[in-house]
């Protein structure tokens, strides 16, 4: 009780201090006061080379290079891996006297409710439309290549995860970047330490970028858009509904009221079937122009014609959305499939795979598909205009459809943000220590972020959120790199269990 | 070789019910009883990240509490009786567990109280004792 009462207080104190700045264009001040650092920032991250005309960013290259190599080093695991990681989903080797446990199913559920977010709906509008239709391509590709990335974090997740004396379990690549490295010699566990750290304040950022101002940002974006655009009475409000939603936030987060989140974890999975099921529609609807739209996309992902950048522009488009949609080789998808009961770590790892095919290859693909079937994908496009483009796009073929997506946009921002804060605080303990204190100011912070997040101009928003996420994947992956033998050989032993018939298959009516 | 029979219990009227005909008809026959308590979970829900962190030490006290709030008070009621008795706490489907948890134990018969809703509440949601009739391998018996 006294918990809720610290969190009305803080709530009440953060209303009133937002609100006496209420008469003073709070959107514009924030903006001013962020952008330059913002700016800075994203500069660093993406500091790129240039080919053909267009700047790639390293740290993409990076991400790439990572998913192609590892797919190759666990022999396409991305498809072989899929018949026995449904199996796993489906609960068919669970131990029964594990029951109550955190099972895979639940644990993929909650980290797909932190990725499937804003990315999939606006940032596909915009990839479509910079790149052309050809992103697809390259995105899907993206997405079939992360898969292995997921596998491999997701694995050493679970296997170097911290399992405390009162039953908590908290795992990460904060976790195994510190012990799997040690196990590697004295001056990888040294390595292995700074890439902790670096992980953990990245995560940070990228809790409070991706995870919370994008989400906010484009959220209210969408509100603001079905509510009359520019005519609306929100249109200037940012801060407002950023408050609002920072009070339902805390209410779980600093508040622990559950009731939220169950009831948003209930109708998150909801929304994201609802969301499928009306793009499928339209795809079916529009079935005759599923032939053409599957040809742009093939010309679209080798010719490129008329796109800025050419062939290289549009790959850089597919394969950025990609990334950061699904997150793979991020590493924050560790942190949520951590806390899965299972003694075989790799069996995380193929559950992972499904979490970019179900983000990238369905949810994301169908996006695409209804913007390239709906013409209405524009080159010209503004960039903070992505939740409205697929807005239009569905609202083209459903009329009443764009207030169903506001709903859905609103729902899985505020599921991202929950999970995304889970991140950033099991980073910021990491750093400072598991204490009420530090607890409680990470997610003051967090709440903080919120309001900044909605008040914020898009561009600057989007390029400080990508960059911290991506960020990330630098440590991440560095440390991913070394521990490759250590997944390889989970997975050999695992897979000849499999083979020989050593596990239990259970399938209880 | 004694007969084991399996009994139904939740802390309510109805599983006291059920306790009060075990007891009648165990202690004659000469058969151990398992009291059993399923704490309803199922493994298709959907949960945060923060809760999955805490959910094993949270089982532990729900199976905890489960076993000295409801079952261990039944189990010394009975073996003060005379009866053989043993607790059982498991997580899952009701009446799916209870099922599996009968076959793993080789019970002869389940006992379980009925709630006694008439209507359309039990109609659209059925009912424990409705359903483990239909799934049973062994007898059932639903005490009113």
């Amino acid at each position: 009780m006294s918990k809720l009462r610290v969190g009305i207080t803080t709530l009440i104190g953060l209303l009133c201090s937002f609100s006496a700045f209420a008469e003073t264009g709070m959107d514009e001040k924030i903006n001013l006061a962020v952008k330059p650092y913002a700016d800075a920032v994203a500069g660093a991250v993406f500091s790129s080379f240039t080919v053909g005309g267009v700047a790639i960013p390293f740290v993409l290259v990076w991400l790439i290079i990572a998913a192609t190599i590892f797919t190759f080093y666990f022999k396409f695991i991305n498809l072989r891996g899929l018949k026995h990681g449904f199996e796993l989903v489906r609960g068919d080797y669970h131990d029964p006297k594990a029951a109550g446990e955190v099972t895979h199913f639940q644990a993929l559920a909650t980290a797909l409710s932190g990725t499937v977010g804003l990315g999939n709906i606006a940032g596909v509008a915009v990839a479509v439309s910079l790149g052309g239709p050809g992103a697809t391509f390259w995105m899907i590709l993206a997405g079939f290549l992360g898969m292995s990335s997921k596998f491999t974090e997701c694995t050493l997740g679970v296997k170097y995860r911290n399992v405390y004396p009162d039953g908590s379990v908290s795992g990460g690549p904060m976790y195994y970047l510190t012990k799997g490295l040690a196990e590697r010699g004295p001056v990888l566990a040294k390595l292995g330490k700074v890439l902790a750290v670096m992980f953990a304040i990245f995560a940070i950022g990228g809790s409070f970028g991706g995870g919370n101002m994008f989400q906010a940002n484009q959220s209210f974006a969408q509100v603001v858009n079905v509510t009359g655009g520019d005519a609306s009475w929100l249109a200037d409000k940012g801060w407002l509904f950023g408050l609002v939603v920072a009070v339902l936030v805390g209410a779980v987060i600093l508040g622990g009221i559950k009731s939220i989140a169950r009831v948003t974890s209930k109708i998150v999975p909801f929304m994201a079937v609802t969301y499928v099921t009306a793009g499928l529609i339209i795809i079916f609807m529009n079935f005759s122009a599923v032939p053409s739209a599957f040809v742009a996309i093939f010309d679209g992902a080798f010719t490129a014609s008329g796109i800025s950048g050419g062939v290289i522009g549009v790959l850089f488009q597919g394969f950025k959305r990609a990334a950061f949609s699904n997150e793979a080789g991020v590493g924050s998808a560790a942190i949520a499939h951590s806390a899965v009961q299972t003694s075989r770590p790799v069996t995380e790892g193929f559950v992972a795979l499904y979490e970019p095919f179900i983000d990238t290859i369905v949810v994301c693909t169908i996006t695409a598909l209804v913007i390239i079937i709906t013409g209405t994908w524009d080159p010209s496009v503004d960039p903070s205009a992505g939740v409205q483009l697929t807005s239009t796009a569905f609202g083209s073929a459903i009329s009443w459809f764009p207030w169903v997506l506001t709903l859905a946009v609103v729902l899985f921002a505020f599921s991202t943000m929950i999970s995304w804060s889970y991140y950033g605080l099991k980073s910021w303990t990491f750093l400072f220590g598991e204490n009420k204190a530090t607890d409680a100011v990470y997610k003051i912070l967090f709440l903080f972020f919120i309001v900044v997040g909605s008040s914020m101009q898009l561009g600057s928003v989007i390029d400080f959120s990508d960059a911290m996420i991506f960020a990330m994947a630098f440590p991440n992956l560095l440390g991913c790199y070394f521990l490759l033998p250590v997944v390889k050989k989970e997975l050999n032993e695992y897979w000849a269990d499999l083979k020989a018939g050593r596990l239990v298959k259970t399938r209880d009516a | 070789m004694s007969s084991v029979m399996m009994v139904g219990v939740d802390g309510s009227d109805c599983s006291a019910r059920a306790v009060k005909y075990v007891l009648a008809h165990a202690k004659p026959a000469g058969a151990k009883v398992l009291v059993t308590h399923v704490i309803e979970w199922s493994r298709y829900s959907f949960s945060t990240a923060a809760e999955n962190e805490q959910r094993h030490k949270r089982r532990e006290e729900e199976i905890t509490r489960a076993n000295e709030d409801i079952v261990d008070p039944v189990v010394s009621r009975l073996k003060e009786q005379g009866v053989d008795a043993a607790g059982l706490v498991r997580h899952g489907h009701v009446s799916d567990t209870m099922r599996s948890l009968a076959k793993e134990h080789k019970v002869s018969s389940i006992v379980v109280g009925r709630q006694g809703s008439a209507g359309l509440k039990s109609y659209v949601f059925g009912s424990v004792g409705a359903r483990l009739v239909q799934v049973a391998e062994c007898p059932v018996t639903v005490v009113p």
